[in-house]
């Protein structure tokens, strides 16, 4: 598959050549002189002879050969130019172009070796060699009569089929016609006004009751979309037109850097409008070097890592949903998460507490901010003037989108998504404070229309900002009518809301009115709206009438959903476990402003209330005598909302729920339990708010979840953290995929005093046993992407590693049981939200640590 | 005339001669009459919400999408009068065309090179970047506006 691209790239490329090198011999005839031109010819030549070595055609090399030995006499002034001379060379030509019929046909370069002429090329190399300046008489008629020998020998070796005539390539270029892009462009305008016309006709004819009309406008409607098809197509180019030079650059690339690249592709078929070819071309480039220089690793580098000295460099293009996926993989060292946070506070593009809470994949998305560069130093190859940032910005003018993976030591990928073309784009129209807007159809997943008395009840708000459940997702949502600064239609009644993908993240956008869809013909705006990103352009409808085109993106960022919402949207991605539904028992309480918050009850151990005269105070702590010992209150609502209402505290019997760790004990002061729920919870959604884990839908309603450890410490941490000292400081990795998970974990081993280091799937593991030493690690046995096991090899392969005790998790008893030979080889197992039974078997292990660390030996007994 | 470089400058640009006249308020002004496209009534205008104050709206001119900015705003004029709808005055600029909204039309002037003189210096800050120069016709002044200036709206905004 691959040589069969190689050798078809090599066939256009010969061919083309071929009729430059007609062109340039006759030329040469006239100017024998030119050193120009035969260098050219030379080149051309040279060319053909060295990409058939390499592709292993015999043949056709070693005509070449002889024709370039020939070349390289004129060229060093060893002989005169005679037409004799130039007649060969012409032949030589020919029989070359035979061959390469032949290889298009069959692949092979057929039974014709072409003797005659690479005796005749061979006698007249041999001529100068013997110091034979003029053209031998003999030869001169000799190109006739070889001539028609050459042909015969053609239809001698005529068992394969005629196609691998010359004639054949000619049919080829003769069904082509060459077009100046400048009237296809212009084709495209006219079209585009067609298709307005049209679009008016077809309004205007559902005015009227004309039959004729309707007919004719009908036929007028078919045949336009045809038209536009078609001459949408003659601007289609294969990608491969860009991908053309790609080979090169990565041969220069790889030569000026000293590494072996290999450069593999696949979909070079894949078609694309002209204007984005264009626009995709100077990006495309800079990736590829980018790949080359940093991506892959030196040859004895890669050696080292146990990968082959050649790095593989992979393009890859294919359609998907009307869009164009172009991919530029490396099997180079990946991107270093640490490496670019890292230089993003260098940079002062992140605070080192943002760096911190920032997902991989946000990290790596880092990579394409402005100012930023991870090469330790600044090359000759990338780092000329157009940095990944630019890259970004080329593409998402055009409506694309750019995303990275990247995979430590294994290569990274960047993914471009392109739209088909720009100039006709499906949209639905929209209306909202009394304007029409079109949204591209490509950023539009779904409608929905809420109506009867429940319309705008069924969007909740989380801490004031409206959400809405789908499907027990919660969507984000934007007003269209604010994002704009509209005055908005007032009826409450009736919703309607598109859903929109922007990037990889989900928002809805509640405009007044949904019209229907139509193709538009997308205009650009005028310079002086050019900064306003809320707009893709403009278009004009059936009415004649202006109407604006929605960026998505642009909309989403503008209101916020995308900046507020990342994490979620992120968490979805990477975090598939989350389908995976978990049964909880909750506590559902009231505090504050705070309608709903939950804990689990596995947490809780008991609900008790206390008159007002028993609170005391000691150490700047509210606390009550409780069982003949002092338990410390923390009044919720102060520490989730930080001004202080202390004094307005009505209820007189205060609502405590304690909290026992260990003997130690706190209580926490809300204003009202609700109730208990056991409940299958569903949505999780990270909050960056202090004192909450983040929400989730309990019981139909969205619910808070208290981070308890966050809460505690932020209110009692003085009191605490003499306390805390029962486990000296050990360094635990959390590995689970759900963050919330992960952050009930991590409450609970926080509290005792272990320094907890999380991770959400096996690589992250990886990475932060690498950077961090680690004495214990608790691992969810579905860790993701392959389970814990993979975890627990990756750590017995490593000398360093193998010491570290590990605790899986699992998520019930039963499946204790279910999981029992695939645990069998972790040091404990136990459920996943039995916090004492985690706290004991982690305390178990840390014990047992200690006594390894004073006795190495008896490691081997230990597992 | 202040200066000999100044005048030469200002000479060269007026070339042409010949002014499309129009009135903004009290105001009369002149663009060269090479860089008006068309005159048009008062169209249809879709507004642009976040747009800067000086964009009325965008208007189709046969397929074509124009954007229209009010002179009135661009000046920092008082408004028109409610019932007074604005001409536009289409014009050609480097960024393709532009639609300016005027009170009214005026005729196409031929104007007397000699009469040519750079703005006061004391013309208001909104104006100042606008106005190339003046005329002094018989009767009235003719301020010539700067057609580039004018659409490019970073130019002027000083208050």
């Amino acid at each position: 598959m691959q040589d069969e691209d190689v050798v078809r790239e090599f066939l256009v490329e010969s061919h083309e050549n071929l009729s430059r090198l007609d062109q340039e011999l006759v030329e040469l005839e006239k100017h024998p002189k030119d050193a120009e031109l035969l260098a050219s010819i030379f080149r051309t030549i040279h060319t053909i002879k060295g990409t058939c070595g390499f592709l292993a055609f015999s043949t056709l090399e070693r005509i070449a050969h002889q024709a370039e030995t020939l070349l390289s006499q004129l060229r060093d002034g060893r002989r005169d130019l005679s037409p004799s001379l130039v007649s060969l060379i012409l032949d030589t030509v020919d029989a070359t172009r035979k061959v390469l019929g032949s290889i298009e046909a069959s692949g092979e370069e057929g039974a014709d070796r072409f003797e005659e002429l690479t005796e005749r090329l061979s006698a007249a190399a041999q001529f100068t060699a013997g110091g034979e300046v003029q053209p031998v008489p003999g030869l001169a008629p000799a190109p006739a009569i070889e001539h028609s020998d050459c042909n015969g020998a053609a239809e001698h070796a005529g068992d394969k089929p005629r196609e691998s005539d010359p004639s054949k390539s000619s049919a080829v270029a003769d069904a082509n016609i060459r077009v100046g892009v400048g009237l296809l462009d212009k084709l495209m305008d006219l079209v585009g006004e067609l298709v307005l016309t049209r679009n008016q006709i077809l309004q205007f004819n559902t005015e009227r009751e004309d039959a004729a009309l309707n007919v004719t406008s009908q036929r007028l409607n078919l045949i336009t979309t045809e038209l536009q098809e078609g001459v949408m197509k003659t601007r289609m180019q294969p990608i491969g037109t860009v991908w053309n030079k790609l080979p090169r650059v990565v041969r220069d690339t790889a030569v000026a850097l000293g590494k072996q690249i290999r450069l593999e592709m696949d979909g070079t078929e894949t078609e694309l409008d002209r204007t984005i070819i264009e626009a995709i071309k100077d990006p495309l480039v800079h990736l590829v070097r980018n790949s080359c220089d940093h991506g892959i690793e030196a040859p004895e580098v890669r050696v080292r890592m146990g990968k082959p000295p050649q790095g593989r460099l992979t393009l890859r293009a294919y359609h998907e949903g009307g869009q164009v996926n172009i991919e530029i993989g490396d099997d180079g060292a990946g991107i270093d998460v640490a490496q670019v946070k890292q230089k993003a506070i260098e940079k002062g593009l992140l605070r080192p507490e943002q760096a911190e809470k920032l997902t991989d994949r946000e990290a790596l998305n880092m990579v394409f901010q402005p100012g930023f560069s991870t090469a330790k130093t600044v090359t000759n190859v990338s780092g000329r003037g157009v940095g990944l940032d630019v890259v970004k910005s080329h593409i998402e003018k055009i409506g694309g989108i750019v995303d990275v993976f990247s995979r430590p030591r294994e290569g990274t990928t960047v993914k471009l998504k392109i739209p088909l073309t720009l100039a006709i784009i499906p949209g639905l129209v929209i209306s909202s404070g009394g304007e029409r807007f079109v949204i591209p159809q490509v950023s539009l997943l779904e409608l929905i229309r809420l109506e009867g008395d429940s319309g705008e009840k069924h969007i909740e708000r989380v801490h004031g900002t409206p959400v809405y459940r789908r499907r027990g997702t919660l969507l984000p949502i934007a007003y269209l009518n604010q994002v704009l600064g509209l005055e908005s239609a007032e009826r409450a009644d009736v919703v309607s809301m598109v859903v929109l993908q922007a990037e990889d993240r989900q928002f809805g956008l509640v405009v007044d009115g949904i019209n229907d869809t139509q193709e538009i013909v997308v205009k650009p705006l005028s310079k002086q709206l050019k900064g306003l990103t809320v707009y893709a352009g403009a278009t004009i409808m059936g009415d004649g009438r202006v109407a604006l085109i929605l960026d998505v993106l642009g909309i989403g960022q503008c209101s916020g959903v995308l900046a507020e919402f990342r994490e979620q949207a992120r968490n979805a991605i990477e975090q598939k476990a989350q389908s995976r539904i978990e049964q909880q028992r909750l506590l559902l309480f009231r505090a504050g402003s705070f309608e709903r918050l939950a804990v689990p009850l596995s947490l809780v151990a008991r609900l008790e209330e206390f008159p007002q005269s028993s609170i005391e105070h000691a150490g700047g702590c509210q606390v009550v005598q409780y069982r003949n010992r002092i338990l410390p209150l923390i009044p919720l609502r102060d520490v989730l909302e930080s001004a202080a209402h202390s004094q307005d505290r009505p209820a007189d019997p205060v609502q405590v729920i304690v909290f026992n760790d260990g003997d130690r004990s706190v209580g926490l002061v809300v204003d009202q339990i609700l109730d208990v729920a056991e409940e299958e919870v569903t949505v999780r959604q990270k909050t960056g708010r202090m004192g909450l884990l983040g929400s989730a839908v309990v019981g139909k309603r969205v619910a808070d979840f208290l981070d308890l450890n966050q809460v505690i410490r932020a209110a009692a941490g003085d009191w605490f953290q003499t306390a805390a000292g029962s486990a000296n400081g050990q360094r635990i990795l959390v590995a689970e995929a759900s963050a919330f998970s992960r952050g009930l974990i991590r409450s609970g081993l926080d509290m005792v005093g272990y320094r907890v280091l999380e991770a959400a799937n096996l690589e992250g593991a990886l990475r932060i046993l690498e950077q961090h030493p680690v004495d214990i690690v608790v691992t969810a046995v579905d860790l993701p992407p392959d389970g814990s096991s993979a975890l627990l090899a990756a750590m017995r392969r490593r000398a360093e590693w193998q010491r570290i005790p590990i605790l899986a998790l699992v998520d019930s008893a039963e499946q204790a049981r279910a999981r029992a030979g695939q645990t069998a080889d972790f040091q404990d197992c136990q459920v996943k939200f039995d916090r004492e039974a985690m706290l004991a078997s982690v305390a178990r292990l840390a014990s047992s640590l200690a006594t390894v660390e004073t006795a190495p030996a008896c490691v081997g007994e230990e597992r | 005339m202040v200066t000999d470089t100044i005048t030469m400058r200002a000479g060269r640009t007026q070339a042409s001669g010949q002014f499309s006249t129009f009135f903004v308020a009290d105001l009369f002004f002149g663009v060269d009459v090479l860089r008006v496209q068309e005159v048009l009534r008062f169209q249809h205008m879709t507004r642009v919400p976040q747009a800067p104050d000086v964009i009325e709206g965008l208007i189709n001119l046969r397929g074509q999408i124009v954007t229209a900015i009010d002179m009135r705003r661009r000046l920092q004029l008082p408004p028109r009068a409610g019932d007074q709808t604005p001409m536009n005055m289409v014009v050609r600029t480097e960024d393709g065309a532009v639609s300016l909204l005027v009170d009214e039309i005026g005729d196409v002037l031929d104007v007397d090179a000699s009469t040519y003189e750079r703005p006061p210096e004391n013309l208001g800050p909104a104006a100042r970047d606008l106005i190339r120069g003046v005329y002094k016709l018989k009767d009235r002044l003719l301020l010539v506006l700067d057609a580039e200036r004018t659409v490019d709206l970073a130019t002027g905004r000083a208050t």
